[in-house]
């Protein structure tokens, strides 16, 4: 199995490496973003079992640090990420530590409370530009590298989210990603053992806050900008849908869900106008209806069926 | 084992160069095609400003251009809705650049979305003419002269228009209900400029989160104020609810109100009842001519409302664009935008237009007055033109720029 599974990523990454002979290169860095922000959630959605409206808020916080840091300050590129990365990863700590006093529905609303505190900070700061935005952030060079030209920029981009999905990754397969599991289980059991429940909550939630921060800072530098649909709560809405659409818990799921979403607003941005937002809202409903485990969960769940067939 | 030779294969996949293809394109149209793209709102706040009708005037502006000089090369229209995202706009519009060889990208409305889609454009070395986005920015911080044009309008001439002649009337002490945000706040600071500029006083403003719902506060203060005029930093929706509010508490027996983005759209969905007497700026009015009566009739016809000015400049803007292109026999950025420059712009948008230096394409303005509901004589009859601001006048003088690459 561990084996199958490593072909898996080495088949995935060599796509990765090849894509952008295919595909254009900036489309499948907005994706490798978006992935990276989704699996960060799934950190905290699929293997805590928190679920955190307010996500959006560390993409948007680190996107602006990120730019700001690169624009006015004229810091390198991977000091920028950093800065953008810590930055949100803060914030994180500062949210989660106010959030995870409460369970459940409270959780959630608590965290979209503090995001729209943040998002209203960012609207009316004067460093952010309001909503113009933060513009023209320069990509900069790395180790001699010009990142204005795309392809250099996109292997950058595909080692971040290669080094985070690892990362990501040993996290889930860890024992303190078991203890999370077990969180997300019974919590009142993981309390029974002896574990701090309060203190791994928050690990994890500053963990997936750093991840989305980190996806929020390369995405700037991506595109040069940062703006308040960055910070937005419809973001945070996005971003449950990937990973409920891709499969919740699942490795894969939330970047097959981020590639879906991703690509479908771009492809049918040209293509049907004003309906992108109704099809977003059926494709949520025909996903919480019809597919509850999301693409990657019934796949899984399918495969096993047949080798269980099979060996029946 | 396996995992080194995938390894070794995910490597040599890496090797393999990548071909760039640049077109050298000097002297001669690329791909024998001109390529436009409007990019624009159509399911957002703005859809009706813009929208299906700034793609409805594009193909109008092909249209007629075909049909009056019969070019030998080929023009395409594409379109795309940004859904008011400066990374769906700006990500857009890169694709386009870089795949699809369009040309040149106009509407943009929403100066967030402009703004980004401005860094590309100058990026990738193309042009960019701006009919719906209204900030001063475009001309000023983030000027980009040989890459964009600010065609139809923008803050400091929406605020200029209406104060001065409102002064000059005695109605000289102004308070200001503004949306809390950049663009309301941009739109403050002009109008102030200008207010103080021409000796008039500002008692004070109140700001109103946007997408307020309940103006009463707001507009009671307004009332207090005692000041003559009430400017409404605002737009859309917000503007709409404000002049709602503002008929209702009768601030509008005692003060004036000026919307300070208002389009005739806007005019169209409150009623003339609630908004009779309005002054503000225009950069288009279907019924001032014959000919603007002519475009917009036609233009009616296919869209079943009347344009915006929006939709006006982006015809324009279009035609002014295809003729340069016509005239020069290529679609290099840099002759095309010297072309456009040297040309004067005659049309039924503009008359005696001018690209100036800055980027910003100066054009009369009008400042028009709401039609009382018994002065109106057929739907969308609206207007009455008080004044023809030039454009001259209209626009922010050069000595103001804050564009860099003006400054000497």
């Amino acid at each position: 199995m561990s084996r199958r599974v490593t072909i898996a990523y080495l088949l995935g990454l060599a796509l990765l490496l090849a894509a952008p002979m295919f595909i254009y290169p900036i489309l499948v860095m907005k994706v490798l973003c978006f992935a990276l922000f989704a699996c960060a959630f799934n950190l905290l959605l699929g293997y805590t079992g928190l679920l955190s409206f307010g996500h959006a808020v560390f993409l948007g916080g680190a996107a602006y640090v990120t730019g700001h840091a690169l624009k006015v300050w004229e810091l390198p590129t991977l000091v920028g990420l950093l800065a953008g990365t810590v930055a949100a990863a803060a914030l994180g700590w500062v949210i989660g530590s106010l959030a995870i006093r409460r369970q459940g529905i409270y959780f959630a609303m608590v965290t979209l409370a503090l995001a729209q505190m943040v998002y209203f900070l960012f609207l009316q700061a004067p460093f952010t530009g309001g909503e113009d935005g933060l513009q023209g952030v320069p990509r900069g060079t790395l180790f001699g590298l010009d990142l204005s030209v795309d392809i250099n920029l996109y292997y950058l981009v595909l080692a971040i989210f290669a080094g985070s999905f690892w990362l990501i990754q040993r996290t889930i397969h860890s024992p303190f990603g078991q203890i999370l599991k077990a969180i997300r289980e019974n919590e009142p059991r993981a309390i029974s053992l002896g574990y701090d429940v309060a203190k791994y909550k928050l690990l994890a939630f500053v963990l997936s806050a750093g991840l989305a921060g980190l996806a929020g800072a390369t995405k700037t530098v991506v595109f040069k900008f940062a703006t308040l649909t960055d910070a937005h709560w419809h973001t945070s809405g996005e971003v449950v849908l990937m990973t409920l659409l891709g499969g919740m818990g699942t490795v894969f799921g939330p970047v097959v869900g981020a590639t879906v979403i991703v690509t479908l607003q771009n492809e049918l941005a040209d293509k049907v106008g004003s309906l992108v937002t109704v099809i977003m809202g059926a494709i949520f409903v025909i996903c919480v209806l019809a597919f509850r485990r999301g693409i990657v969960g019934e796949s899984l769940a399918l495969y096993r069926r047949m080798i269980g067939q099979k060996a029946g | 084992m396996m995992k080194r030779k995938l390894l070794a294969l995910a490597l040599s996949t890496m090797l393999v160069p990548v071909a760039g293809t640049a077109l050298a394109q000097a002297g001669k149209i690329s791909g024998d095609v001109v390529k436009i793209g409007v990019l624009t709102d159509m399911s957002g706040v703005y859809a009706d400003l813009g929208g299906k009708g700034s793609v409805v005037a594009a193909e109008m502006a092909i249209e007629d251009f075909k049909a009056q000089f019969k070019p030998k090369f080929k023009i395409e229209v594409v379109s795309a809705d940004h859904q008011n995202k400066a990374d769906v706009g700006s990500n857009k519009v890169r694709e386009w650049y870089d795949t699809q060889g369009v040309d040149m990208v106009t509407d943009v409305l929403n100066s967030g979305v402009a703004i980004a889609v401005a860094k590309v454009t100058t990026e990738k070395n193309k042009i960019m003419i701006n009919a719906g986005a209204a900030s001063t920015r475009l001309t000023n911080e983030d000027c980009a002269p040989k890459n964009v044009v600010h065609y139809v309008y923008d803050t400091y001439a929406l605020a200029n228009g209406p104060v001065s002649v409102m002064i000059k009337q005695g109605k000289d002490s102004w308070f200001f209900l503004t949306a809390d945000y950049a663009f309301g706040h941009s739109l403050e600071k002009d109008a102030t400029a200008v207010v103080l500029a021409n000796g008039g006083k500002v008692l004070g403003g109140v700001r109103h989160p946007l997408n307020a719902s309940d103006f009463s506060s707001f507009l009671l203060q307004a009332q207090a104020s005692k000041a003559k005029v009430v400017a409404l930093a605002n737009a859309g929706g917000d503007t709409i609810n404000s002049i709602k509010a503002a008929n209702e508490f009768g601030l509008t027996k005692n003060q004036s109100v000026v919307g300070l983005l208002t389009t005739i759209i806007d005019i169209h969905a409150v009623g003339l009842q609630a908004t009779q007497g309005m002054m503000f700026t225009e950069g288009f009015y279907w019924n001032l001519n014959s000919e603007t009566r002519d475009w917009s009739r036609r233009f009616f016809s296919k869209h079943k409302k009347m344009p915006s000015m929006l939709h006006a400049g982006a015809y324009s803007a279009i035609t002014t664009y295809l003729k340069a292109v016509h005239a020069t026999g290529t679609d290099d950025t840099a002759t095309v935008m010297k072309k456009m420059r040297e040309t004067p712009i005659n049309d039924a948008f503009a008359k005696g237009g001018r690209i100036r230096e800055d980027g910003r394409m100066v054009h009369d303005m009008y400042l028009v007055e709401v039609k009382k509901p018994g002065e109106s004589k057929e739907p969308w009859d609206y207007y009455n033109i008080k004044k023809v601001i030039p454009a001259e006048e209209a626009f922010q003088p050069m000595a103001l720029s804050r564009c860099p690459a003006v400054k000497k």
